[in-house]
């Protein structure tokens, strides 16, 4: 199976919505959502059937038993996270706290446990076509291991599909690093801004970093053009294969808004997505096209 | 007064909002936490730049002191150590830093030492203190940096503007902890309203004060105005869609400092978030 991974960087230049046009165009039997920290491809991939959900466990959380616990202080003094909170009573404070294990060891009283903690619930869908998705918990940490689970799901469910496109999470940190393990290719959506090629260029350098293949695509292209040409300099030089522009087309929302995918309307936005489409297939299943 | 600008979703226009916000204060200090793509710099261009690294702490064993009891491999709940051809390896990058392994060598072979995951950087743009955090790329956690950035900073001057990272994972709830208003922007659109109710979601969970700004308004219905009604949410601006903002902002200008009828547009909004600090510093006293 071909993974295609598609990451910007910065928010809000367009993954999901590029995915979602991608999964109409290939008919991809195999989607998912790696980002659990703001999930949307759901919204626009209306599913016939309901998903089957299972809980998401991530570290467990520390918990004092105050009838056990002398208030000795060596928890508190031994924790890197300030995650045990003195005042009356001893007690951990749920969110700071990432399952190390250190107090529970260091109790001369057997007073601390860890309990597991739900961070997440993890979505599949099947009919026809696979689609593995999750929501992270709200403040909950360990989103790299949640997307590591997506994924795993995804696999699992379909073995032997060709293509599968995975929408990925903004930033370069650890949910994003999770999401490259693995991935054929990454079709990064850069955003013709000082900020969006500041943050393209970041993205890059850690999909280099677990040497991963690239290509860059340019959503609202002409909303700056005099961007867009530095963008597309900067890929030359790198030697990084160009996907295509995509214009700024205010047919997107609505298209959206309805929960649909912009290449299910005839509109500017959709047609250049199909242009990016063909030319990311050529990319990902002839090695040699490069360029 | 702290105040945070975040919006689960990406590309909202949180550094919009919170860098235009902090130049039309009279002082101000902009921190900005989106540590894995800091952009607020890019805009002040800030000058006399001091900078700091940022270090976590990793062990490494005394190969000599080792017995090869594996005590630290056992006890480390990330997997962050194993034990190879006789030799114990650290995978820094899963790491968490705890220092149990360190604790509970009986050996004492294990000590720790600094690994530089990224930097602060200090400077000055006109009115504005610009405080940034940069996480170095391939490195997981920002978290660190956060922490340093949020602990350590003077309190003296009237605004302090918290630019957060998009999400609403355990680094937003960092970035807003110690902030006494929350303002969260949002777009007119499906995903805009599916991850506002995120945020609204976090900043309810830590009983934070706060309000909405809707950008990129366009003509016709607004799913995410609709969602603030709906759900009693005070809007404290709407910013329409607009070709010459979306250039400035383009071109990392901060549209304030570029033309007066932004500089109105901000300051009308800065004035709303102050009464509305003011107000919640009173019914909470």
């Amino acid at each position: 199976m071909k993974q295609l991974l598609i990451l910007s960087g910065k928010g809000g230049t367009g993954k999901t919505t590029i995915a979602s046009a991608f999964i109409q165009l290939s008919n991809a039997k195999v989607y998912a959502d790696c980002d659990v920290d703001a999930p949307n491809l759901h919204l626009i991939m209306n599913q016939a059937s309901k998903a089957k959900r299972s809980d998401y466990y991530g570290m467990p959380k520390a918990q004092i038993d105050l009838n056990a616990c002398v208030q000795c202080d060596l928890c508190r003094q031994n924790c890197r996270f300030d995650a045990i909170q003195a005042d009356i009573d001893y007690k951990v404070d749920f969110y700071a706290c990432e399952g190390c294990g250190v107090c529970q060891a260091v109790c001369p009283e057997g007073a601390v446990s860890l309990k597991p903690a739900l961070a997440g619930e993890l979505m599949l869908y099947v009919n026809g076509s696979v689609f593995s998705t999750a929501e992270l918990k709200m403040g909950s940490g360990t989103s790299g291991m949640l997307v590591t689970e997506v994924k795993k799901q995804m696999k699992s469910a379909a073995k032997d599909a060709g293509l599968a496109i995975i929408d990925g999470s903004p930033g370069i940190g650890c949910p994003v690093i999770a999401s490259l393990s693995g991935v054929d290719m990454v079709l990064i959506v850069a955003e013709p801004s000082i900020s969006g090629i500041s943050d393209m260029e970041r993205i890059i350098k850690t999909a280099e970093r677990f040497h991963t293949r690239i290509a860059i695509c340019i959503n609202k292209y002409d909303t700056n053009i005099e961007n867009t040409k530095r963008i597309e300099r900067f890929c030359q030089k790198l030697y990084l294969p160009f996907a295509g522009r995509i214009p700024y087309d205010p047919d997107v929302v609505k298209v959206i808004n309805q929960g649909q995918s912009i290449v299910e309307m005839d509109c500017a936005a959709g047609r250049a997505a199909k242009n990016v489409f063909d030319k990311m297939i050529k990319l990902l299943f002839n090695e040699t096209l490069a360029l | 007064m702290k105040i945070a600008v975040l919006s689960g979703k990406g590309g909202t226009g949180k550094t919009l909002v919170s860098v235009n916000l902090a130049s039309v204060a009279k002082k101000s200090i902009y921190i900005d936490c989106d540590v894995e793509e800091p952009n607020g710099y890019l805009f002040f261009k800030p000058k006399n730049i001091k900078s700091e690294n940022i270090s976590i702490s990793i062990p490494f064993a005394d190969e000599k002191l080792c017995s090869g009891c594996r005590k630290c491999i056992d006890f480390c709940k990330f997997n962050a150590l194993a034990f190879i051809i006789n030799k114990l390896i650290v995978f820094d990058d899963v790491c968490h830093s705890c220092g149990g392994c360190v604790l509970f060598c009986p050996e004492k072979a294990l000590a720790e030492k600094d690994k530089i995951i990224g930097e602060v950087q200090r400077g000055v743009s006109e009115n504005v203190d610009v405080i940034t955090g940069i996480l170095n790329t391939g490195e997981a956690s920002g978290v660190p940096i956060i922490k340093k950035l949020l602990n350590n900073h003077s309190e003296e001057k009237e605004f302090t503007f918290i630019d957060c990272p998009p999400g609403s994972a355990c680094i937003v709830m960092e970035s807003i902890k110690d902030a006494d208003y929350c303002i969260l922007v949002a777009e007119p659109t499906l995903f805009g309203v599916h991850n506002l109710n995120m945020v609204y979601e976090l900043v309810r969970l830590f009983k934070k004060p706060h309000a909405v700004v809707l950008n990129k308004c366009l003509e016709g219905e607004n799913p995410a105005e609709k969602f603030c009604r709906e759900k009693d949410i005070k809007i404290l601006a709407k910013i329409p869609f607009d070709r010459e903002l979306g250039t400035l902002n383009s071109n990392a200008l901060i549209s304030v400092r570029e033309n007066q009828k932004y500089r109105d547009m901000f300051s009308s909004m800065l004035q709303i978030v102050t009464k509305e600090v003011q107000h919640e510093t009173v019914t909470n006293s």
